[in-house]
């Protein structure tokens, strides 16, 4: 079983596809990593040698960063955005999107589900 | 699209003709502007900048984190003060 950065790559997937099961990882990075490792991409998983697998391990570690590394990168990032009170870091702060979009309708990734607001048809019947 | 690198960050020239004097005579003042879409270069740290709003001057004390960004981006042009009804009808609705 091939275990590298921390996550168990599936057994039965050509090497080139397992590799995108890291996170930080797509298909062109594995790419890269495959040929800077000399390992061929095509060969299944459970079908690489120790040597190959330690040889990919090293050659991700050193070159790349992935994973938890990755993730603190990207929560850091915003972080800072918060910290210096930008535009944006109050976006992300407030939970709306931090690029103009519109927030009138839609923006339902940010805004999470619809939370209906009662109300505003009583005060047009009272009339 | 960002803008070319060529070019270099753009910043009002007036705006930094005014903090290299401050920087030159080692003052520290706060200066009013206008210019919002400025970016604040690394000469900016240490300065207060009076950034308008449309209403009112912001005041923006720039920290080192805060170079490569725009000076509008530290005065919000926008005071969400809640959705329009939903007080009104708390007051209302006992009567």
């Amino acid at each position: 079983m091939a275990r590298i950065a921390g996550v168990d790559l599936p057994r039965n997937k050509p090497t080139e596809i397992g590799l995108t099961y890291i996170y930080g990882i797509g298909r062109s990075t594995a790419q890269e990593i495959l040929t800077k490792a000399k390992v061929e991409g095509t060969k299944r998983v459970s079908e690489l040698s120790d040597e190959e697998v330690s040889a990919i391990r090293s050659v991700i570690t050193s070159d790349y960063k992935v994973e938890g590394a990755l993730r603190s990168e990207g929560q850091l990032n915003i972080k800072r955005l918060m910290d210096i009170g930008s535009y944006r870091g109050l976006r992300h702060r407030k939970g709306l999107p931090a690029r103009g979009q519109r927030t009138r309708t839609n923006a339902r990734t940010r805004k999470g589900k619809r939370k209906t607001v009662a109300g505003k048809k009583k005060a047009i019947e009272k009339k | 699209m960002s803008r070319s690198i060529k070019k270099g960050p753009f910043a009002d020239p007036k705006l930094v003709e005014k903090v290299e004097a401050l920087n030159k005579t080692n003052q520290k003042r706060v200066i009013k502007t206008w210019s919002r879409s400025s970016t604040i270069l690394p000469e900016f740290v240490g300065h207060t900048f009076a950034v308008h709003n449309g209403n009112k001057f912001i005041p923006v004390y720039v920290h080192e984190a805060m170079v490569g960004h725009k000076l509008g981006e530290f005065a919000p042009t926008r005071i969400f003060r809640g959705h329009p009804g939903i007080k009104s009808e708390k007051a209302t609705s006992p009567a």
